[in-house]
């Protein structure tokens, strides 16, 4: 007799209704009480249809069941188990197509930085590159910035729009460069039919009246990293002499929120171990200082570390991002703004139904330059020979390319190939992975669970929105944005 | 889909993709989409024209072989047939207005 099984999904509910998230495909359908009923039982063990039929042929009529089995099939909820080995599979080994056009190139216009952060992964015990005493340059020139510009233009393809985030260090320790740079990419863009587009992030300590009038002129996307009130903020963030930078820069970004208003103004938080209170952050940030949206994310750094967060501080932090969350939820039902961003992040790839072979752009549509023109996976490895994959000058090392994409595929990731998770998580970031474990490869298995939690809650946020308010979901139908750096 | 709802595009889409799936072995089958038909091909409609009567020529069979080409060149699978006209040879068939009269304009085509 063929048995039928649940094949691999994870249900949630929302708005008291029961849903399914499909894995890998990353499709969700909402069920009506008897398509819940028949996952569940299958979920359970697996069933013979006619034993399915029977024990459920009491409370639904058997028709309708026959039916539900069908759409379950179709959609690949349930299936026959033909043989065991079916369901234990690997995933296909599918890559993009070559050459994937570059959508975001960081530059780090310099290593340098005028604050001390304890945490920081460029400075801090848990850096890559040699910063002070290696051979890298301290400041990016001219000439690399401009052949930079160039090399995007033309690894960038076909797309009609290429985006240019700066980086560092202190972006701003830079602003010549940056400021030729922009004048730079505008003609070359120009002549190429191509438009480009500028952010950058920054500490916020070097925003002079004239840096602000020139980002907002020329509609420079800007994002401040800052983690909360005073005390939260001096904890960590600090000058070379210990001082706390929260008086310096809280006067110039607000100057800077009331003058820039062309684009909508982020805050990047660093959530380190100590107790968190995410929502008195959240509401310093929006409502007493003025940002539009407030990303959060954990500090990476190495186990063993003293702002490193523990495990247990991984729950309470699920905790106040759910509240966050479902605040989020109850202003987007109203069609009121609501600036948590990660969950927004999450929200649109949901809504696409991404299912992700690789954690993020890193090495495919988006990469770091170094200050001497090297091109590495992001910005977090811009420097190190090591995640090296060309030069500005000489393009993009698709050998090495290829290599890095083979050996990062969440296919090799057996740990993950169990997991309800892994469409959208993919193993997590590579830099977190090399800090924790010393290698870009390894799936992040220290978070996990607060994946799994996050995940579950953005579920629930999205069913909770498709039921109530369906329209505001339409936002998430264009494409992509450019993928956020920090 | 009656028990089940589309949610997210990723649902919408898998919902599309398997509409028309293998409706003979379902128990209720499914309209199909509507759209331009196309017929499914020769394994499936039992096309003849590949092969000659038993005298080698063709015009005792129900469909002209010409038909048949254009048969296997739209709605079936083999590829090898017909020269791929979307990317290699765009105008094969330009000179040939009506297949029954101008066939023989219809040359090979050399890689």
């Amino acid at each position: 007799m063929i048995q039928l099984g649940a094949r691999e999904h994870h249900r949630f509910e929302a708005a008291g209704k029961p849903f399914v998230y499909l894995v890998p495909s990353a499709a969700i359908f909402a069920l009506d009480e008897m398509a819940d009923d028949v996952l569940r039982r299958l979920t359970e063990r697996p069933r013979t249809r006619e034993e399915l039929v029977s024990e459920l042929s009491a409370r639904h009529a058997q028709d309708e069941l026959e039916d539900t089995i069908s759409e379950l099939a179709r959609v690949r909820a349930i299936g026959e188990l033909v043989a065991p080995a079916a369901e234990t599979r690997p995933q296909p080994k599918i890559f993009p197509l070559t050459p994937f056009p570059l959508t975001t190139m960081v530059l780090n216009v310099t290593n340098q930085c005028n604050l001390s952060c304890t945490y920081c992964y460029e400075y801090s015990e848990d850096k890559i590159v040699d910063t002070e005493n290696g051979k890298k340059p301290k400041f990016m020139s001219e000439e690399t910035a401009r052949q930079s510009v160039e090399f995007m233009l033309k690894e960038s393809g076909d797309n009609k729009v290429a985006h240019i985030t700066f980086f560092g260090g202190e972006t701003l320790l830079n602003f010549p460069v940056l400021k030729k740079t922009i004048a730079y990419a505008r003609q070359r863009g120009g002549e190429l039919g191509k438009e480009v587009d500028f952010s950058l992030t920054t500490n916020g300590t070097l925003l002079k009246p004239d840096v602000i009038e020139y980002l907002a002129d020329e509609r420079v996307g800007v994002t401040i990293s800052i983690d909360g009130p005073r005390e939260v903020q001096n904890k960590f963030r600090v000058f070379h002499n210990g001082t706390g930078s929260y008086d310096v820069v809280e006067p110039k970004i607000k100057e800077l929120l009331k003058r820039h208003r062309s684009r909508p103004i982020g805050a990047r938080v660093t959530l380190t171990n100590g107790p968190l209170d995410i929502k008195r952050i959240y509401r310093h940030l929006t409502e007493e200082i003025g940002f539009w949206e407030v990303g959060f994310a954990p500090v990476t750094t190495s186990p063993g570390r003293g702002h490193a967060i523990p495990e247990e501080g991984y729950n309470d932090m699920l905790g106040q991002f759910r509240d966050l969350a479902f605040e989020f939820l109850e202003a987007s039902v109203a069609n009121r703004h609501h600036g948590f961003s990660n969950v927004k992040e999450t929200l649109e790839e949901i809504h696409k139904g991404m299912s992700k072979a690789f954690p993020c752009g890193a090495g495919l549509g988006l990469m770091g330059v170094a200050t001497d023109g090297d091109v590495a996976l992001c910005h977090r490895f811009a420097g190190s020979d090591a995640h090296k994959l060309g030069t500005v000058a000489t393009g993009i090392d698709r050998s090495a390319q290829q290599a890095f994409l083979e050996k990062h595929h969440i296919a090799n990731k057996t740990d993950c190939s169990t997991c309800w998770a892994r469409p959208l998580c993919s193993g997590g970031c590579y830099h977190e992975a090399h800090t924790r474990y010393g290698e870009t490869s390894r799936p992040n298995l220290h978070y996990c669970e607060w994946i799994r939690g996050w995940t579950d809650v953005c579920l629930q946020v999205y069913g909770e929105l498709s039921e109530r308010n369906p329209a505001f979901l339409a936002q998430f139908d264009a494409p992509m944005p450019a993928e956020r750096v920090s | 889909m009656k028990h089940l709802k589309a949610v997210n595009s990723k649902a919408e889409r898998v919902d599309r993709a398997t509409e028309a799936d293998v409706v003979a072995l379902q128990r209720t089958p499914q309209q199909p989409a509507t759209g331009p038909h196309i017929p499914l091909g020769c394994s499936l409609v039992f096309s003849p024209g590949w092969e000659a009567d038993r005298a080698g020529g063709t015009a005792g069979l129900c469909q002209p072989v010409e038909r048949d080409l254009f048969d296997c060149h739209i709605g079936c699978y083999w590829p090898a047939q017909v020269p791929d006209q979307l990317n290699h040879a765009p105008n094969w068939t330009a000179k040939c207005a009506a297949a029954q009269k101008d066939w023989r304009k219809i040359d090979l085509v050399f890689p």
